[in-house]
């Protein structure tokens, strides 16, 4: 188990950060891990900037991820991706939904979104991997099982199996949803697995 | 998530309703606010313990102190400037002391992620006299709160226990126990002399109280949660809270210090300790708190001359801070476009917030979701304090300005908000003769904080029914004669009855009755009908992106583009609604003089 590896997970307030970061957390408990998962709630929520940390290791303190250790990082919306980008390092794996959300600068014309989100990315020599998230979430039966998508799409770099984040989701997710969530995530992993 | 005998994934809060359950609490009340409301919204779902959202701080502390009085272990929780507000009965609380365990939780937020300041309420443990608990993490959470009632009916006293956001919202690994008992029994008992505070009793109470505090700090030197874990003694921290785990994280061979208790302080502990070591440093968040206290005893040590004040720390800032050497960096921030919170595509606020700007006026706001008008576009909040705050600055600019102000100001308060401290300033206002505006947004919720019920919801915090207060007939029986409810997704007749009322002279109340959209029961209304804007009839006046709606985007065009679509040669871009985004309040569409927005066919209804 040995050293503390940091996931950094980031998006708009309202994708689903919250839940991603539970069923991600979960897995990793049951996976044997000890886990520290921060994350910021009330005004921060209303369609700001969020950003959810998750540490794993055999022995956790801090709960927060140091600027440039982020192991992992997922992006729910794409530009997200750069904001956080002072949290990265050379070698951190970051997964990319191409689903764009306008702030409301860019929304009421004040500033532009930015072209080249995934050019940035690479032009730093990271290794992103942009997910169709909203796509394929919609091909599962439901857009808001994006950040489901997006998980399973992370999943893949985790030391945990597909098994257990699969019960993990059985027993969080309600069971209306259930089915839809379990094809997201498996289409997650599969987007990731076949690049 | 209730199981027992294993290590479960909890936040704070749900480790502190965990160790309120387990302690055996029977009394729960709070007032929403991060970062303390989860708190009682898990508590709520325990058997035997009842729990309540109070209007205020303060009548959360009085009803919680009222339970420890009739023999119970009670408890009340709150965000940090909630204590503010419950500081009243806290501070003589401190003096009767308790029957049952009495424990207030304070929530405190540095770096004001969702906050107006960022005070540091272990100096309450201080000023009222009483201990305080302070954990590092969820587990210690759970585990603090118990000791916590042991500490309250062995030392009859109120005990503070604290948190900051990165216990309260942090997720750890924590144990369950089994459910105690508490040895006091239930039962009126009449002890004037301990809670009668006539000068005469509070004087004997007074002396009592010094003596509990000098037996508290003789067991804050054997109390098993101030520990030393001894490393290399060239470098020594002390430390508490999520301060502890920076320290660890930054510093894993250094000895440290760390107390589990912030107030009162182990003397001879911390004496002990700094003897044996070359530097010792204080790291704590905001306050220098135990730094003063320490240099009070004389010991030689270094912490806010280092370590900031402002803002929560990390491991990094802690690192930097000590060694004085900047951590490398990877990669420095992208430019990127800023993205503030908002209010929701839908939100009703936002209607009324459009009117009132259109006034010209001074915005007296408050807290609150609709605390968010105050950004851009809206620009529509000129002063936001506290709880309450709106009626009484807006009344005394009023009295400051005289004749000169009628028409010129507004007060904002919610529903949730009035409830709490907004209905002492109405009084206030008719009372001493004011010709004030006050505009209640009634959405039926508590909204920032997560949809808790209030006293004008009908609900109680288990959902059960309950007496609605309506807000109509309270403000009349308050004395104000101009009482009007407005749907504020209608901006026009809003703004109609807006421009009347300010120009009367006398106390006036608005009330906008529309609920948040983003409650279960609107999420799931099968009515709504979506907008969109016809591209050919938008000619690019931007009118409606001032809504501030996140539905209505721009589109930029080039002069090129321009000219394809046919659009006027000067047209620098159109407005569209996002279908995805749309609510279907309907706010933006009168708003346009060209009438290019309209309900989108049922057909058709998708115009991305």
């Amino acid at each position: 188990m040995g050293k503390t590896r940091n996931i950094l997970l980031c998006g708009v307030g309202g994708q689903g950060i919250l839940l991603a970061s539970e069923l991600i957390s979960s897995a990793l408990v049951k996976a044997g891990f000890d886990v520290k998962q921060s994350e910021v709630h009330g005004m921060a929520q209303r369609g700001g900037s969020v950003i959810s940390h998750i540490r794993y290791g055999e022995k956790v303190y801090s709960p927060l991820i140091e600027l440039g250790t982020a192991d992992f990082a997922a992006s729910f919306e794409l530009l997200e991706a750069l904001r956080y980008l002072p949290y990265f390092n050379k070698v951190t794996k970051v997964i990319v939904s191409t689903q764009k959300i306008l702030p409301s600068p860019v929304s009421t014309g004040m500033d532009t979104y930015p072209p080249d989100v995934l050019e940035q990315l690479k032009s730093r020599e990271l290794t992103a991997f942009p997910v169709a998230a909203f796509e394929a979430a919609k091909a599962a039966g439901d857009i808001r099982a994006a950040n489901v998508v997006i998980t399973g799409a992370l999943s893949v770099f985790l030391p945990v199996d597909e098994k257990i984040f699969l019960e993990v989701i059985e027993k969080r997710v309600p069971e209306k949803v259930r089915a839809v969530n379990i094809k997201a995530f498996l289409k997650g992993r599969e987007i990731i697995k076949t690049y | 998530m209730i199981k027992l005998k294993e290590k479960i994934l909890l936040s704070g809060n749900e480790a502190l309703a965990r160790g309120a359950y387990e302690a055996g609490v029977k009394v729960a009340c709070g007032y929403p606010g991060t970062p303390s409301t989860e708190i009682l919204e898990n508590l709520c779902k325990y058997e035997g313990v009842y729990s309540e959202w109070s209007t205020n701080e303060k009548v959360a502390l009085e009803v919680a102190l009222g339970a420890s009085f009739a023999g119970v272990r009670a408890l009340a929780t709150m965000k940090h400037v909630g204590l503010n507000v419950a500081a009243d009965p806290l501070f003589t609380s401190a003096y009767t002391g308790v029957k049952g365990g009495l424990v207030i939780i304070t929530a405190d937020d540095p770096e004001m992620h969702s906050s107006q300041n960022e005070q540091d309420n272990r100096n309450y443990a201080f000023a009222a006299k009483v201990p305080m608990l302070e954990p590092s993490d969820p587990s210690e959470a759970k585990e603090f709160l118990k000791i916590a009632y042991d500490i309250s009916e062995e030392f009859d006293t109120p005990v503070l226990l604290r948190t900051t956001t990165r216990v309260a919202h942090v997720k750890g690994l924590t144990s369950v126990g089994e459910v105690q008992t508490s040895s006091v029994k239930p039962g009126i008992e009449k002890m004037p002399e301990k809670f009668v505070m006539l000068p005469s009793n509070a004087k004997r109470r007074r002396i009592e109280l010094e003596k509990r505090m000098r037996l508290l700090r003789e067991f804050a030197e054997c109390f098993p949660e101030n520990r030393i874990e001894w490393g290399d003694k060239k470098q020594g921290f002390i430390t508490s809270g999520v301060s502890y785990l920076y320290v660890k994280e930054a510093f894993p061979e250094a000895s440290v210090l760390k107390l589990g208790m912030v107030w009162p302080l182990p003397e001879k502990m911390i004496k002990a300790f700094s003897s044996k070591i070359e530097e010792l440093y204080i790291v704590e968040e905001l306050d220098p708190f135990i730094e003063l206290h320490v240099k009070a005893m004389g010991i030689k040590c270094r912490g806010k001359e280092l370590v900031p004040s402002i803002g929560e720390l990390n491991s990094r800032i802690v690192r930097e801070a000590i060694t004085g050497e900047k951590g490398a960096e990877v990669f420095g921030p992208a430019p990127v476009p800023m993205r503030p919170p908002n209010l929701c595509p839908g939100c009703p606020h936002r209607g009324i917030f459009h009117a009132i700007s259109r006034l010209g006026v001074f915005i007296a706001g408050d807290i609150g979701c609709y605390t968010l008008a105050a950004l851009k576009p809206l620009s529509a909040m000129d002063s936001c304090v506290c709880m309450g705050a709106s009626i009484g600055t807006a009344f005394g600019m009023e009295k400051a300005l005289g004749k000169e102000g009628l028409g010129k100001i507004v007060a904002v308060i919610a529903d949730s908000t009035f409830m709490h401290s907004g209905i002492t300033g109405l009084i206030d206002v008719v009372y001493n003769k004011g010709f004030s505006t006050v505009v209640i947004l009634d959405n039926r919720t508590t909204g920032m904080t997560g949809h808790q019920p209030n006293p004008s919801t009908g609900v109680t915090i288990t959902g059960d029914s309950s007496a609605v207060i309506d807000l109509e007939a309270l403000c009349r029986a308050i004395g104000v004669k101009h009482v009007y409810t407005v749907n504020p997704n209608d901006i026009e007749a809003s703004l109609k009855v807006l421009k009347q009322e300010i120009a009367r002279p006398e106390p006036s109340v608005i009330i906008t009755k529309s609920p948040c959209v983003l409650l279960p029961e609107m999420k799931k209304r099968k009515d709504k009908e979506l907008y969109l804007i016809v591209p050919e009839k938008c000619t690019g006046c931007r009118t409606c992106l001032k809504l501030g709606c996140p539905a209505i985007e721009w589109v930029s065009l080039t002069p090129e583009e321009t000219k394809k679509l046919g659009y006027k040669e000067k047209q620098k871009g159109y407005s569209r609604i996002n279908a995805t985004l749309c609510y279907g309040c309907g706010q933006c569409a009168p708003l346009c003089k060209f009438k290019a927005i309209r309900v989108a066919g049922k057909e058709d209804g998708k115009n991305t």
